[in-house]
């Protein structure tokens, strides 16, 4: 059954959009992540233009993240006012980053960006994903896990503006989690993701919240960062499609709801390895298609 | 259905054609519909050409989309990696065109005609705005446009037959694909006798958003924010709703 999406102005089956939708849902309930790093690339692969991708997935991800909010507030984990200073930072770099994404646009080098910032991010967090993976499996073989200190205290705990974070047990400089707002923000309007994949490893290596509360502030902010690139991206480029929006959220609620189950199945970090193989895998292929010779060399730009 | 309606508008040309015999033309033609609609379940749509000719001759008939600025780039390598590195407007091009004809083209008239008016691909006229391109650099441009448009089935990559009933009435089908650009389409039917053209007609043919498709694309156009904000309504409601089926599972 084909269906006509009226913004990507493309005819698609709907069953293939439930089916990775559903696929994409299952893995980000199985891992516990957004999905958006697997989504917006799979949405380029099919041919969805890469404009209209970004924007979507934004879109997608605000329904996704309300419903994984919802459960971590219930059960008290989000650190609000961490959140609040986050999606501060997240609401500047969002904007500047949909500015930017409709200059890159412009130049015809948008494309480039999109795959660039997805090996480049991809492939550190992968790396890393997976040396801690298998460092937690290898330490769980071979000896009972050493005690590990709250934080350390380095250079960052000397940055001003300090303030209070009593969820988060923390007294740090507004500064850091402006600032990974604001990088976040960025990436998030550019490569049409929540971010949670470097929000999360941020907050737990660089600013030392526990890691309780990590996923729900971190999604409580992607809320907000995502809604913004949304209207920015619907206002500024017309490149949000919510027939196409609905149709993913659709196959991922139902998907999570399984792929949650499965996890549940299986230890911390094996699917910490598996995930980052997958990160690993997406990068991959990114990277091959920015290096092999296209077919062809010429190709059509936009035109307003 | 379709056969059905085939014969009879081969029978209404017929009629038309007699009563217009007494007059000049020699040419007549028509299209099944006038108005192609892109509907949710839009995959393409075919429209039938029908008409009669007075005497011999071969028909061509040509459809265009309407005429846009395109802008394309090519890629060169910069440390390994492939990027856009120029780029090239061209003024006007037509944003759909296919072609159909009685007989192979170059059998039908000389060059010099074809490319009078623009039949096939190889003579369509497209203006490169920078006049600084050398002719064989704007030819590779031009080549690479063309290789564009036609993997993406808006130009066409052969021609159609225009098939002969008897001597007198012709039909032909004029495919459109699913990603076809909206507009005022023209649909030029021309006759030629001993590769000069002694007849032409020109229909128009519309090609737009009808329905739900319609709506949600003009609103996110003319109201931008207001579109944000209901999609961001719409994402917000569908997460809870989510959230509360998840809760009950």
């Amino acid at each position: 059954m084909q269906i006509y999406l009226p913004i990507a102005e493309m005819s698609v089956n709907v069953f293939l959009l439930l089916g990775m939708g559903g696929g994409v849902g299952f893995l980000s309930g199985l891992f516990g992540v957004g999905g958006g790093f697997l989504m917006t690339p799979l949405l380029i692969f099919i041919g969805v233009p890469p404009a209209v991708a970004v924007g979507t997935e934004a879109n997608q991800i605000v329904a996704s993240s309300v419903s994984g909010v919802l459960a971590h507030w219930r059960r008290g984990n989000v650190d609000f006012k961490m959140g609040f200073v986050l999606l501060l930072g997240g609401f500047a770099g969002s904007t500047l980053g949909v500015m930017l994404f409709s200059f890159l646009r412009g130049v015809g080098q948008i494309d480039l960006v999109i795959s660039l910032s997805y090996v480049i991010f991809l492939g550190i967090i992968g790396a890393l994903m997976f040396l801690e993976g298998v460092r937690a499996m290898r330490r769980r073989k071979s000896a009972a896990a050493q005690r590990r200190k709250l934080h350390q205290h380095t250079w960052i705990h000397g940055l001003p503006l300090k303030m209070r974070f009593r969820r988060s047990k923390l007294y740090i400089s507004a500064l850091m989690p402006l600032s990974i707002g604001f990088l976040v923000g960025v990436l998030s309007a550019i490569m049409g993701v929540g971010g949670g994949f470097i929000m999360v490893p941020a907050m737990i290596y660089l600013l030392g919240m526990p890691t309780s509360v990590v996923i729900g502030t971190s999604l409580f902010q992607i809320i907000f960062v995502t809604a913004n690139v949304t209207f920015l991206q619907a206002y500024a480029n017309q490149t949000v499609d919510v027939v196409l929006a609905l149709l993913l959220l659709t196959g991922a609620v139902i998907g999570a709801q399984f792929g949650a189950r499965a996890g549940a199945r299986l230890q911390g970090e094996e699917l910490r390895v598996l995930l980052a193989l997958m990160v690993l895998a997406v990068c991959a292929k990114l990277f091959y298609d920015l290096l092999v010779t296209p077919g062809d060399l010429y190709s059509i730009g936009i035109t307003r | 259905m379709n056969r059905r309606l085939i014969r009879f508008a081969l029978l209404s040309v017929a009629l038309l054609s007699l009563t217009a015999s007494s007059r000049a033309d020699t040419l007549v033609a028509d299209l099944s519909q006038h108005l192609v609609g892109i509907t949710t379940g839009f995959a393409g749509a075919d429209v039938l050409l029908f008409g009669a000719v007075e005497g011999h001759g071969d028909v061509v008939v040509v459809t265009r989309g309407p005429d846009r600025p395109a802008v394309m780039h090519r890629k060169s390598r910069i440390l390994g990696v492939w990027v856009n590195t120029a780029s090239m407007t061209f003024d006007r091009v037509p944003s759909f065109y296919g072609i159909a004809s009685s007989r192979p083209l170059e059998e039908i008239a000389p060059a010099t005609v074809l490319a009078r008016h623009e039949m096939g691909v190889e003579h369509l006229r497209l203006d490169l705005a920078r006049a600084k391109a050398s002719p064989n650099v704007a030819a590779e441009w031009r080549a690479g446009l063309l290789r564009n448009f036609q993997r993406a089935g808006l130009y066409a990559g052969s021609v159609r037959n225009v098939t002969f009933l008897g001597n007198r009435l012709f039909r032909t089908r004029i495919s459109l694909p699913a990603n076809v650009p909206t507009g005022i389409y023209q649909v030029q039917v021309f006759l030629l006798q001993d590769g000069r053209i002694v007849s032409a007609q020109t229909t128009p043919l519309s090609v737009s958003k009808i329905g739900g498709e319609a709506v949600v694309f003009d609103f996110a156009y003319s109201r931008p924010a207001t579109y944000g904000l209901i999609a961001i309504a719409l994402a917000l409601v569908a997460g809870w709703l989510a959230h509360l089926i998840f809760r009950k599972a």
